[in-house]
């Protein structure tokens, strides 16, 4: 790690004068912070933090396209930790109007929170805690020789908390949210041409979102249906179906193997069927030999 | 319930007995006779007049309420034959001369007899009558408070409900967020966002108490949702309000197109990188005032003519409640998904003018 290099930052927030304001009130409080980009929707700040790989991440939670949450997620998901490239993961501070995940319930700080409207005093605050941070992780980074980036601790505890924010505990028997549906689904109605075809959830290997479509399959055929994945998963048992990406889901019983490659993607393999399916690193956690 | 009634029938024995010894006592005062057999009479006469009274209502009057006007010759009767009857009771039981023949030696005194008796008879029914009736409408108007007070629950309820949508917290914390940055900025600017800030809210908590304002009221308070707005979203958020000036005075209940606006908004254009355009209508045709909110935003994957709905489903199910309270039948609300990529939602009902 270079000392010289000054901590660099991303703004990603849709409302042009609150952007502004933070820029303003941060090269007050920590001038030597530059901000490297200001993003106004969530797709951007996934591409411009992969693309410059900030120390340092302001989301806005509410935005166009995805939600601060969701692209934090995708950004973790995608972050290169080996290799050339590889970077720390950046200390992610989400800035909110209205805390209704109360973010500040969780016992691991990985990420700070702001409240809208932001008051220099709690801007402050969180400013030291990540200059701390900062000189924290380049201490790390300085008395390890040459450590590989075995584990990313910063981007592992982000990745804890994001789970808890989503709701993506699915699987374990210890997480009741999703655990029971009030109905689970029988019968998926899927249309082809002008058939409706009946296919029992029993049948069912596996729902991956496709554009505006879910790719609904089984052992022998493949069906599209227009209802979203989202809506559908709180239809079906938690137990049986576990996420393992942001689009898809699979039948935990027919998971054949779970192996990852030497750039630390993860893939899965279903009884059935030979296309392999990314698991992302949300996600991954589920998967541990016993 | 028959030991219930045994008790008030035992209840209304006593008090007979007791008001036929105050009478007593008050003949023994002012009479010439002594307290002892004032007390025979009184009680032998009271008590049969009661009696037949008693008897009388419960047997000739199933339905108080419907027969009162048997009263007219129930408590004549009831009084004159207790009084006869209590009187032949008593001498017999004094042993004394036959009363009746008071009748010729005193008539004046022995007419007053009977006349208190009626009196008596008659005054104790009226009290009896109207405890009643009183216990009767006590009870309906207990029933009626308790049907009042859950509807005022209900009201209470769902207007803290609208309340909590329309002062929701994003809102009302991103606007205020953005005003805090421009009174450092500019403050004229920062001023007039106040402005619409206190118009928007006042109309909000203004809205539950009057059934009625002007459409030009009614955008005009969308007009100062949408500057609030549009101090946020920047060049995000375009709008046009079109207002035909012979509709401005049109009566319309408040804040009705305000949930619609907020949906556009935020389910159409906050979603979209690019933001959008919304414009609001009103047009008037065969007596029936229709308004309409279009955007181009993203477009609702649901069918939101649909009653059951999904996401979003409190402000649209207040505006559907609140078209049948005022129009019943003949308010209608209409979504057509897809109209420029976007949503158009129509709310049709009778012009009052």
């Amino acid at each position: 790690m270079n000392h010289t290099r000054p901590p660099t930052a991303l703004i990603a927030e849709d409302e042009p004068l609150l952007a502004a304001a933070l820029q303003a009130e941060l090269a007050k409080l920590w001038p030597e912070l530059r901000i490297l980009a200001c993003v106004g929707d969530g797709d951007s700040a996934v591409a411009q933090s992969l693309a410059r790989k900030p120390d340092v991440l302001f989301f806005d939670i509410r935005m166009p396209g995805q939600s601060g949450i969701d692209a934090a997620a995708a950004l973790a998901d995608a972050w290169e930790t080996q290799g050339a490239d590889a970077a720390p993961f950046p200390a992610l501070v989400f800035v909110t109007a209205y805390d209704q995940y109360a973010i500040n319930a969780f016992e691991a700080q990985a990420i700070d929170y702001l409240l809208k409207p932001v008051q220099p005093d709690r801007l402050k605050k969180t400013v030291s805690k990540l200059q701390l941070a900062l000189i924290q992780r380049a201490q790390a980074a300085t008395s390890l020789i040459a450590p590989a980036w075995s584990g990313d601790t910063q981007l592992d505890a982000t990745l804890a908390q994001l789970r808890h924010l989503l709701g993506a505990v699915s699987g374990p028997p210890s997480d009741a949210s999703r655990a029971n549906p009030v109905v689970p689904l029988q019968v998926i109605q899927a249309s082809v041409g002008a058939t409706i075809h009946m296919v029992p959830v029993e049948e069912v290997l596996c729902f991956e979102a496709a554009d505006k479509y879910l790719r609904v399959l089984t052992a022998e055929r493949e069906y599209l249906i227009r209802t979203p994945l989202k809506e559908l998963q709180a239809q079906l048992d938690a137990q049986v179906f576990w996420q393992i990406h942001r689009g898809t889901v699979v039948r935990a019983q027919a998971i054949a193997s779970v192996s990852r490659d030497e750039a630390g993607k993860t893939t899965l393999q279903l009884r059935g069927l030979k296309e392999k399916f990314g698991v992302s690193r949300l996600y991954s956690h589920l998967f541990k030999a016993m | 319930m028959r030991a219930h009634a045994i008790c008030f029938t035992l209840g209304r024995f006593i008090q007979a007995a007791t008001l036929n010894t105050v009478i007593a006592l008050g003949l023994a005062v002012f009479g010439d006779k002594e307290f002892s057999t004032n007390l025979v009479y009184s009680q032998c006469i009271g008590l049969s007049i009661w009696g037949l009274l008693d008897g009388g209502h419960r047997l000739l009057m199933p339905d108080r309420a419907a027969q009162k006007h048997r009263l007219i010759w129930i408590v004549p009767l009831g009084a004159t034959l207790g009084y006869v009857f209590g009187t032949l009771v008593a001498n017999t039981l004094l042993n004394t001369h036959n009363s009746f023949t008071f009748w010729a030696s005193e008539p004046r005194q022995a007419l007053g007899f009977l006349v208190l008796s009626l009196v008596a008879g008659g005054g104790s029914t009226y009290y009896y009558m109207s405890r009643e009736q009183l216990a009767m409408a006590r009870e309906d108007r207990a029933h009626a408070d308790a049907q009042t007070e859950a509807a005022q629950r209900h009201a209470a309820e769902s207007q803290l409900k609208l309340l909590q949508t329309q002062l929701e917290p994003h809102m009302l914390f991103n606007t205020l967020a953005n005003l805090r940055v421009l009174i450092g900025l500019d403050p004229t600017r920062a001023q007039d966002m106040l402005d619409h800030l206190v118009a928007y809210l006042r109309a909000t908590l203004d809205a539950s108490r009057t059934t009625r304002h002007s459409l030009q009221a009614e955008f005009d308070r969308l007009h100062d949702y949408l500057e609030l707005m549009a101090v946020r979203m920047g060049p995000r958020l375009r709008y046009t309000l079109d207002l035909p000036p012979e509709l401005a005075a049109q009566p319309v209940p408040p804040l009705l197109l305000q949930a619609l606006v907020e949906n556009s908004i935020q389910h159409g254009l906050e979603p979209q990188v690019e933001g959008g355009a919304i414009t609001i209508s009103a047009c008037q045709a065969d007596g029936l005032l229709t308004l309409e909110v279009a955007d181009t935003g993203v477009g609702s994957q649901i069918d939101l003519n649909q009653p059951a709905l999904r996401q979003g489903s409190f402000g649209l199910a207040q505006v559907r409640e609140r078209l049948r309270t005022s129009y019943g039948d003949q308010g209608t609300i209409n979504f057509i998904a897809g109209y420029a990529g976007g949503t158009r939602a129509s709310i049709t009902f009778p012009s009052e003018i």
